[in-house]
C-alpha cells in the first residue's frame, strides 16, 4: 500500500525503510505538523477525519501517479486521523531515487494533491474554546452562490403554512 | 388527453389520490377544488371538496374559490397531472414561502416562467386576482409574471413536468417505474456529519441523482453548504451529481477537504 492511515504516530523510521533501494542515492520526506496558530487564531489541538474506503484509493493514485510521472525509486504516504496535539505528525511523505531532484519533486507533488484531492477533514480547537472545520465554516459564512442564500435562509427561518 | 387526467393511474393508485396524499404529508387539510358539474363525480366525492363558488373557468376559478372559502388561510396549489412532483419539491417550496408575495412558485424548467399550478398562494392575493379576473384575466400564470411571485429553481428538472397525450402517459408510467423509492444509504463526515447529527442513515428516497438527493437531505437538516462547494462519491468513487441512483448505493458527500 503507497497510501495508508494511522491512528497513533506516524512511525517514520519503519515507513523510511520500505524505501530503501540500493538503486537509491537518496530519499527525501516531508513531516507535516500541528502548528499553534491558524488564519489568526491561536490553535490547541486538531481532530482528523477521513472518508478512509476513498481516501486510500485516491492516495494511492496520486502516489502511482508520482511514480509515473518522476523517475523515482518508490513513494509512501502516511496520513494520521483522530486527535493531535501541537506539534504532532499529521502527515509524512517519503521518496526514494537516484538523485535528489526527482525525489523533491515527488514529494512535492504528492504532498500538495494529498491536499486538494484526499476526503480528510481538519477541525480546528482554538484558544478561546471555539472549534470550526477547516474550509467549510468560512465558505458557508459567505455563500458564493444564490443557490448557498437559499439554503442558508432554509436554515434560519423554517416557516411552514398554516 | 381524451381522459380525466386526475383519474389516470400511477403506481396502482389515482393521480388524484397520489396528489392528495402528497399535499396531506405537508398541510394540515387538503380539498379537491371541483367545477359544480364535477361534485358528484365518484372519484372526487369522496374527498373534502371545495366547489366553484366564482364565475369564470379554468384553475384561476379554483384558487379564487379556495381563497374565498377560508380567506386567512394560505393555500399550497397543486395540479392533479402532475406524476413527478416529490416530496423534495414541496418542502423546498414551503421552506422558501415569502409571505410579503402574492405567491410562492417555482420558474418552470422550460421556459422560465411562472408554476401557478405548484405554488402557495397567501391570502393578500385574493383581490388582486378578483381585479385581474374582473379586467378580462383568466391566466393564473400572467397574474403571476404580472405580480412577481417569489420564483424558485427546481432541483429536479422533471419535478413538474405534466402528462397531456397517451404517449407521454405511457412514457411517465415507465420513468415512475424507474423512480420508485429505494433504499441509498448515506455517510456523513466532518461538518455535515455534526449537521445532520448522524454519521450514517438509510434513506427510503426517491431521488433519481446525486443532486437531486441532496437537495431532499439540505431541505431537511439544514445544510449550510451549497451543492457547488461539495463533491460526491457513490460507492467510494468520486461521482457525477447526475449520476443515475441505483437501489443500496452508499452515498458520501464531501465538503471541502482539509487534509496534510
Amino acid at each position: 500500500m503507497n497510501f495508508r492511515f494511522t491512528q497513533t504516530a506516524i512511525d517514520t523510521e519503519n515507513a523510511r525503510r520500505e524505501l530503501q533501494d540500493l538503486g537509491a542515492g537518496g530519499y527525501a520526506s516531508f513531516e507535516g505538523w500541528v502548528r499553534d496558530h491558524n488564519e489568526g487564531q491561536e490553535v490547541t489541538g486538531l481532530e482528523y477525519e477521513a472518508f478512509q474506503e476513498l481516501a486510500v484509493k485516491e492516495g494511492g493514485r496520486i502516489v502511482a501517479e508520482a511514480l509515473r510521472r518522476f523517475p523515482v525509486k518508490h513513494a509512501l504516504c502516511i496520513h494520521r486521523v483522530g486527535s493531535l496535539g501541537l506539534g504532532e505528525m499529521a502527515v509524512w511523505v517519503g521518496v526514494s531515487s537516484a538523485h535528489r531532484g526527482e525525489a523533491f519533486d515527488a514529494c512535492r507533488f504528492i504532498i500538495d494533491e494529498v491536499k486538494h484531492r484526499l476526503p480528510i477533514w481538519k477541525k480546528e480547537h482554538y484558544r478561546n474554546g471555539d472549534s470550526g472545520w477547516v474550509n467549510c465554516e468560512r465558505c458557508a459564512a459567505e455563500p458564493q452562490h444564490s443557490h448557498a442564500e437559499h439554503l442558508h435562509r432554509a436554515a434560519a427561518t423554517p416557516r411552514e403554512p398554516v | 388527453m381524451q381522459r380525466d387526467k386526475a383519474a389516470l393511474e400511477y403506481q396502482g393508485k389515482t393521480q388524484l389520490d397520489r396528489a392528495f396524499e402528497l399535499a396531506s404529508r405537508h398541510v394540515d387539510e387538503v380539498f379537491v377544488s371541483v367545477r359544480p358539474d364535477q361534485f358528484l363525480d365518484p372519484a372526487r366525492a369522496q374527498r373534502p371538496m371545495i366547489v366553484d363558488s366564482v364565475l369564470g373557468s379554468g384553475p384561476i376559478v379554483g384558487i379564487r374559490s379556495a381563497l374565498a372559502a377560508h380567506p386567512r388561510t394560505a393555500w399550497l396549489v397543486l395540479a392533479c397531472d402532475l406524476p413527478f412532483l416529490s416530496d423534495a419539491a414541496i418542502k423546498v417550496l414551503l421552506r422558501h414561502r415569502d409571505t410579503s408575495r402574492f405567491a410562492t412558485a417555482y420558474r418552470s424548467a422550460h421556459d422560465g416562467l411562472p408554476e401557478p399550478l405548484c405554488a402557495i398562494w397567501e391570502p393578500s392575493a385574493a383581490r388582486a386576482l378578483e381585479e385581474y379576473q374582473a379586467a378580462g384575466g383568466h391566466c393564473p400564470r400572467k397574474f403571476l409574471i404580472r405580480h412577481g411571485a417569489h420564483l424558485l429553481d427546481l432541483a429536479d428538472s422533471r419535478a413538474l413536468d405534466n402528462v397531456n397525450t397517451p404517449e407521454e402517459y405511457a412514457q411517465a408510467l415507465a420513468t415512475l417505474d424507474n423512480l420508485s423509492p429505494m433504499q441509498l444509504k448515506i455517510q456523513y463526515y466532518a461538518l455535515m456529519r455534526e449537521q445532520a447529527g448522524r454519521s450514517e442513515e438509510t434513506l427510503e428516497t426517491s431521488a433519481a441523482t446525486p443532486a437531486d438527493l441532496y437537495a431532499e437531505l439540505a431541505a431537511r437538516y439544514g445544510f449550510t453548504l451549497a451543492r457547488e462547494q461539495l463533491k460526491v462519491a457513490v460507492n467510494s468513487e468520486f461521482s457525477d451529481w447526475s449520476r443515475k441512483l441505483a437501489a443500496n448505493d452508499a452515498v458520501v458527500f464531501i465538503p471541502p477537504v482539509a487534509g496534510g
